[in-house]
């Protein structure tokens, strides 16, 4: 029986850490992330988990000891928001090309400027190019769910990756919900004992991690890596499946919300897909064929898959929570027109940007979004394919 | 399976690689001759030295080798030419020289 409680979406993480007892969690504390080192230090002072914790002078220092850990043999993970994500850039560009598949709770924060702490995306999307894996979570329920299915992703021979799981900065981090828990040996069995084959603390197997290399093998290296986040996909298909059998719940790259016979689909992800499903609720009431993806895998990005999805639908609504100032579109916008066009998928698409630093993304929002698609398609009214929502003008 | 680095060179394909260009050997930094990178050399003058072994553990390439306790010439093949050993050194039993 799966145990019912009430949490938010860091104590949801917190509690799936303790669950899943890593060897080692370096880390430093940035709103609103801070809770989950915090909670995670009580458990173990606790005794309620023997996870080594390093408290460290800064993010840079969390990442570099994070992978540290990881290459000596030892299942390790961080948490961290916004700047602090920032700090470790570097570092997570070495975490992933030096094939360590060590796990981050990120709770999604802007950056500056102007300075704010609430939620968007820019932090996580500033990093979507670093060869991490990135799933985002729709409410705290997936933040566990999905923090749970990490090290399967990450640890499987071929893959070897480090895996961001992300959820909103407040909105879901700090906001308790209804949650369904998994017994703590239903998810040592699902999660599983890490044994990697190579290690640093390896006696008799010595090995050097991260060696210099010149230029005639590092292209074959990013090949490598590029192939092995081809190969995630497969993999995390096969461990959402296998967490379906346990436990009913959950999704592969993305959800699928009234989306089968839709002529009007918003791409959404994050807690904002919660919203957009109450407006599409509506607007069915209205006999309006509106849908929800909500994109659950950013990295490796799915292309083919949503391309596919979209297919049979007049409009598409593909909404970001970052600007990118590429003056051309969000992450999301800039991916999914490239992928409809690779698929030849002639759909009408426009791309918005909502919610950045806390902006507020409301069913009114979702409503608008859904009568410009609709006054496109069947008054062929004219407006710009990229746009701001929710803007005082 | 651990992958026979030595089978590995510049020629390799990509998936002849090891994972994330893991080495799987011990001490492999001797294979490679950091004494390129020098543009200036130290010299070692026997005549003058104590061996009171200062030079040896200044030295951030290991390139002072010892021998039953006393130093001996420099391993130009790893000496980078960095001349810490040269301010280290009491007696002036090593001076810098210009060039390889």
């Amino acid at each position: 029986m799966a145990i019912r409680d009430r949490m938010s979406g860091n104590e949801a993480v917190a509690y799936a850490i303790k669950q899943i007892n890593p060897d080692v969690m370096p880390a430093f504390p940035i709103t609103p992330s801070t809770e989950i080192p915090q909670l995670v230090s009580t458990y173990i002072a606790n005794g309620e988990c023997d996870t080594e914790f390093i408290p460290v002078e800064s993010e840079h220092s969390s990442m570099s000891a994070t992978l540290g850990s990881e290459a000596a043999g030892a299942r390790s993970l961080t948490a961290t928001s916004s700047c602090g994500l920032a700090l470790m850039w570097e570092e997570l560009l070495v975490a992933a090309s030096n094939r360590m598949p060590c796990a981050m709770a990120l709770v999604n924060r802007t950056l500056s400027g102007p300075i704010n702490i609430n939620c968007d995306h820019t932090d996580g999307m500033g990093a979507r190019d670093t060869g991490w894996i990135q799933i985002y979570a729709e409410n705290n329920q997936e933040a566990y769910d999905n923090f749970i299915q990490a090290y399967p992703i990450a640890e499987d021979v071929r893959v070897h990756l480090p895996i961001m799981i992300c959820q909103d900065g407040f909105i879901t981090s700090h906001a308790v919900e209804n949650i369904e828990l998994l017994e703590d040996d239903k998810v040592r069995e699902f999660v599983g004992t890490y044994k990697p084959e190579e290690f640093l603390l390896n006696p008799g197997k010595p090995m050097s991690v991260g060696p210099y290399s010149v230029s005639n093998y590092a292209m074959e290296a990013r090949k490598n890596q590029a192939l092995a986040m081809e190969a995630a996909k497969d993999v995390i298909i096969e461990v959402a499946d296998r967490y379906r059998e346990l436990t009913g719940r959950g999704f592969g790259f993305f959800e699928e919300y009234k989306t089968s016979d839709a002529d009007y689909v918003m791409v959404i992800m994050g807690s904002a897909a919660g919203t957009a499903k109450q407006a599409v609720d509506d607007l069915r009431e209205q006999g309006i064929k509106a849908g929800v993806l909500k994109l659950r895998v950013f990295r490796p990005f799915p292309a083919v898959q949503i391309a596919k999805a979209l297919a049979g639908s007049k409009a598409v609504a593909i909404m970001d929570r970052c600007e990118s100032y590429n003056t051309n579109g969000g992450p999301l916008g800039s991916e999914i027109m490239a992928a409809l066009f690779r698929e030849k998928v002639s759909t009408e698409a426009v791309n918005y940007i909502y919610g950045l630093a806390g902006r507020d993304f409301t069913v009114e929002s979702v409503y608008g979004i859904f009568d410009d698609l609709k006054q496109h398609v069947e008054q062929g009214k004219e407006f710009d394919q990229f746009r701001y929502i929710g803007l005082r003008e | 399976m651990r992958t026979d680095i030595n089978k590995i060179n510049e020629k390799s394909a990509y998936y002849e690689l090891t994972e994330g260009l893991q080495m799987y050997a011990a001490a492999t930094s001797k294979q490679f001759n950091t004494g390129e990178w020098r543009t200036n050399t130290p010299v070692f003058l026997e005549e003058k030295c104590k061996q009171c072994l200062l030079c040896v553990p200044v030295c951030p390439d290991s390139s002072i080798p010892v021998v039953n306790c006393k130093r001996t010439d420099f391993d130009y093949d790893h000496c980078k030419g960095c001349g810490i050993c040269v301010k280290a050194c009491p007696f002036g039993a090593i001076e810098m020289r210009e060039g390889q």
